[in-house]
């Protein structure tokens, strides 16, 4: 907002500070243009070559795109997605609502349980993925203790049966994410007018119904928050298969930032994984931007 | 919201709901302690015993063999981790003392421009930034990693303080350009030390960020240069010889402890971090 | 000590947008105390952060004794500011807040001490010196935020409405204890206001600003006195100034204006003459205090009869409100006439102290030059003597 240059007797100083501001934003600046959009419109360039080991500029339009759509692991891993995104973010976010609830109310050692419940967010998915893998091993893990402990029927082998071992993912995930959520909602719940509360109570609403129809109707925005994480983390989702299943056995596992890692870097495929990539980006944007949209009408509303 | 009208009493539903917290505790604590119960055992040990069984004898080989596997990669980690810590922090101060202090003709679009890579989708940029990094030789060094995390760190760091600089009356900069400071004076001077809690919060975000990374690790640094989640991740999957789970376990816990030592330690500005990612302001 | 001149100064913050600031002309003597009042909105602030140079002017100049000083960064200007949030820096003792200028200037430690111990006297805020800003109650935060602004010994003060954050009590103190500062210091004083009252009393000369323009630059009197239009004339004094709308006519050569109370009329002969006045829609101001009680025995000066309406006694006057064509109509008595609601009094005005506005410019009619004022005072004089 320098009008002042039609004036042209600032000092040299005054102008060295005026365009100081800009000069420190440069470096970011160009970072996120080159870094982040340039980049991104170079993968999708790569997208529409025939690049495999080595990228190649040869134009193959959407070659790449009809490729992917017929290849079978990618729809394994797009379906493995659904499911898994699906159940872990239900189940994340049923666990850590309840959670959130119980430890509203007046509990001892409150600080101590929090602790607990949150710091899987602290480790690696690689970590999480490493001990559930243990957890999970089918003849040594939980698998053998619970039949040590008596329940001699018990089996669980998921970890090795294309059929189930998505659910062994979601069983990690929720692990380390659930105890996030539930401390989003408590700090929502710490937040909510107590007047509220007491006016319901001598209206004759139990707790209960309290918490039902007036408390959490109210944390709308924390829950859509919480989706909003919880689905993004679903989508780049790649370390915790890495360390559990590498996609296996077989492809069963595959998700789609497997998928696109294993193409792109080890299988020489790199036209494909680029498409990839692009859809992957295509569906974080079909979540971030609906939710960016209602959250600056609803502040144009406020 | 704290139900302070009803008094608690010990009847059948606090008994529940505590019941149902401890359980909880146990769900979240088992996989820890099965970690350290497996480290600490031998391998024949692991063979008989079960999950939660007590260890027949104590021995620290597992970590020992562990540390002689993935020792050299946490030290990468290390010199990975701090310097890019720093410095994206520091640059992430310098940006949101810019876009809230100092704004300029397009300095809001650009942080709209910068808010998307918080959500932005790493697979887009692997292959372009992989090709960079081979081209400045940096291909499978330690420096490649610390650029990359510094570059795809910005967005949250930058989020951090400018909305925590957004709080700060530009009054206080005014007076101190009356006063005679200039831009890095008022930003050394006046607005660091006012922001030691999100200093913290941002360091802390980064630390457990860099640290815990995998995608990066993988794609961009081979052989030495690997960080130790990779190295993790190698030695759990090799399918050749005999599972040792105790050196698994072990090399499991020296990748964890650090961010778990921080969460410890800090862990009220880890919560606030992860909250302030997500409650925008 | 300086002179401060503001040259045609300009501010827009790109084209399209409409001027912040419109042809700004003023000037004042080295030790004057200048005001620049207006309701938010209006350009001031804009106008002192443009004077201290902590935003651009887009044209014009503005000059400190004779030297434009206008492509100057703000450290250079040599000039101290005093901030409506007091703006205190958090993390610094308030013995640092004060220092903290000196330092940067480079002055030696010891003559800091010094200087810092001459102004936390001047200010008595000695023993506060220690504390952190977060630690002092508004009104101490207030004294700091000064002394910060004293401690530099600038060429010009700024005060950006200083006193609104404070209680009524203790801005009404802190009001004349910056008089009595600026009359000991006498250093050149811009200070921002929306608060009439702290313009009528605290300026040697005031800006009456609206729209990014300057409507009126005087003295408090003659602001008060001889409103150059509506807007000023009803931005400052309280009780407002009472607005009457009305048609002039007329009669033997000589302009009247007609009151009607209701019960009674009354001709207004008005000092003014010119020609195509008469048959016009104006306004005409009255202050409250200059409609007072008629005599008993007849003075020759015009009066009406009028009920009272409402009574609001605020101690030192009495405040009467009857009706004249159609408008309220505020009187401001003496507080020991008492006269009950419903009541008829007879009220009387000076009709050389009356004032008339352009209805629809709001500019006021019949003024040629200052001749007005002498009119005026020599009416007073008259009035006074009857």
């Amino acid at each position: 907002m320098s009008t002042m240059t039609a004036l042209g007797r600032v000092s040299p100083t005054e102008k060295l500070q005026r365009w100081l501001p800009k000069l420190v934003l440069a470096p970011s600046m160009l970072i996120v243009l080159v870094g982040f959009y340039g980049y991104i419109l170079w993968t999708f360039l790569l997208s529409f070559t025939n690049s495999s080991f080595m990228p190649s500029y040869k134009w193959v339009g959407l070659a790449q795109y009809a490729r992917l759509m017929e290849n079978d692991r990618w729809w394994v891993a797009s379906k493995n997605l659904a499911v898994f995104g699906g159940l872990f973010i239900a189940i994340s976010l049923v666990i850590g609502v309840v959670l959130a609830v119980l430890l509203d109310q007046r509990i001892r050692r409150e600080g101590f349980i929090r602790t607990v419940y949150l710091y899987p967010m602290a480790l690696s998915m690689i970590v999480t993925g490493t001990a559930w893998k243990w957890l999970l091993n089918p003849g040594l893990g939980l698998d053998k203790m619970l039949r040590d402990w008596g329940w001699e029927g018990f089996r669980l082998d998921w970890l090795v049966d294309p059929d189930r071992v998505v659910y062994c993912l979601v069983i990690a995930a929720v692990w380390q994410s659930s105890g996030f959520v539930m401390a989003l909602f408590l700090s929502g719940l710490r937040g909510v007018d107590q007047s509220i509360i007491r006016a319901a109570q001598v209206d004759g609403a139990s707790l209960p119904t309290i918490y039902l129809r007036i408390v959490l109707p109210s944390l709308r925005p924390v829950f859509f928050s919480a989706l909003m994480i919880l689905a993004h983390i679903a989508i780049k989702s790649f370390d915790l298969v890495a360390a559990m299943t590498a996609g296996g056995p077989g492809y069963a596992s595959d998700l789609p930032a497997m998928f696109m890692y294993s193409f792109t870097f080890s299988r020489g495929q790199m036209g494909m994984g680029s498409a990839s990539a692009m859809l992957m980006l295509g569906a974080i944007l079909s979540i971030l931007v609906p939710y960016l949209y209602s959250e600056l009408r609803g502040k144009r509303h406020a | 919201m704290h139900n302070q009208l009803a008094k608690p009493t010990l009847n059948f539903s606090r008994i529940a709901i505590y019941a149902t917290l401890l359980l909880a505790c146990a769900v979240y604590l088992i996989p820890l302690i099965v970690m350290l119960l497996t480290s600490f055992k031998s391998p024949e040990d692991i063979r008989t015993g079960n999950l939660l069984s007590w260890p027949q004898v104590i021995t620290g080989i597992g970590w020992i063999k562990a540390w002689d596997t993935v020792g050299g990669f946490f030290w990468n980690s290390v010199k990975i981790t701090l310097p890019a810590v720093f410095i994206s922090t520091l640059l992430g101060a310098l940006n949101g003392y810019v876009l809230t202090m100092w704004r300029f003709r397009g300095s809001q679009l650009f942080f709209g421009l910068l808010l998307f890579g918080c959500f932005l989708p790493f697979q887009t940029v692997l292959l372009p930034a992989s090709f960079t990094l081979g081209k400045l030789g940096l291909a499978s060094t330690t420096t490649g990693l610390v650029i990359v995390h510094i570059v795809y760190g910005l967005a949250f760091t930058t989020l951090f303080f400018r909305n925590y600089f957004m709080s700060v009356p530009d009054a206080l900069v005014r007076a101190a350009r009356l006063d005679g400071a200039g831009f890095f004076t008022i930003f050394t001077r006046i607005l660091l030390p006012m922001s030691v809690p999100i200093i913290m919060v941002c360091l802390i975000w980064q630390f457990t960020q860099i640290w815990n990374d995998f995608l990066f690790g993988v794609v961009f640094a081979s052989g030495d240069a690997q960080p130790i989640t990779v190295a993790l991740n190698n030695l759990v999957n090799t399918s050749t010889g005999v599972k040792e789970y105790n050196v698994d376990m072990a090399a499991a816990m020296i990748a964890g402890l650090p961010t778990l030592l921080v969460y410890v330690l800090a862990g009220k500005y880890f919560l606030r971090g992860l909250t302030a990612g997500a409650v925008k302001g | 000590m300086a002179t401060l001149q503001l040259r045609n100064v300009n501010k827009t913050y790109g084209s399209g947008l409409p001027d912040t600031l419109k042809n700004i002309e003023l000037k004042i003597e080295s030790g004057e105390f200048l005001i620049l009042v207006g309701p938010s909105g209006c350009g001031k602030s804009t106008l002192m952060n443009c004077i201290a140079g902590l935003e651009s002017i887009s044209g014009g100049a503005i000059l400190v004794d004779e030297a434009d000083i206008s492509g100057m960064s703000p450290k250079d200007r040599d000039i101290a500011m005093v901030f409506q949030s007091y703006a205190l820096y958090p993390t610094m003792s308030v013995r640092e807040n004060i220092a903290f200028g000196l330092k940067i200037r480079k002055m030696a430690p010891a003559a800091i001490e010094e200087e810092v111990a001459r102004v936390a006297k001047l200010l008595q805020i000695e023993h506060l010196l220690g504390r952190k800003p977060g630690q002092l109650s508004g009104g101490q935060q207030q004294r700091v935020a000064m002394g910060r602004a004293l401690a530099r010994r600038p060429k010009i003060y700024l005060f950006d409405e200083p006193l609104s954050n404070l209680d009524a009590k203790l801005r009404v103190e802190m009001r004349t204890e910056i008089k009595l500062m600026h009359q000991r210091l006498k250093t050149t004083t811009v200070y921002v206001t929306h608060d009439q009252i702290e313009a009528m009393t605290l300026g040697d000369k005031v800006a009456v600003m609206k729209d990014g323009l300057i409507q009126q630059f005087g003295t408090p009197q003659q602001i008060y006195n001889d409103p150059a239009n509506l807007f000023v004339a009803s931005f400052i004094g309280s009780p407002p100034m009472n607005f009457i709308p009305l048609r002039l006519q007329r009669q033997e050569g000589r302009l009247h204006a007609l009151l009607d109370s209701g019960q009674a009329r009354c001709e207004l002969p008005l000092g003014l003459s010119e020609a195509g006045l008469e048959d016009r829609e104006v306004i005409l101001g009255m202050r409250p205090e200059q409609i007072v009680l008629a005599p008993a025995e007849p003075n020759g000066l015009p009066s009406i009869r009028a009920e009272v309406q409402v009574i609001e006694p605020t101690g030192p006057d009495t405040l009467v409100f009857v009706t004249l064509n159609q408008t309220k109509v505020c009187c401001r008595l003496a507080p020991d006439i008492a006269p009950q609601v419903g009541e008829t009094l007879n009220l009387q005005f000076d009709p050389a102290r009356v004032l008339l506005f352009d209805a629809s410019s709001g500019e006021r009619l019949g003024v040629v030059g200052g001749a007005q004022a002498e009119v005026h005072a020599g009416n007073v004089a008259q009035f006074k003597g009857r």
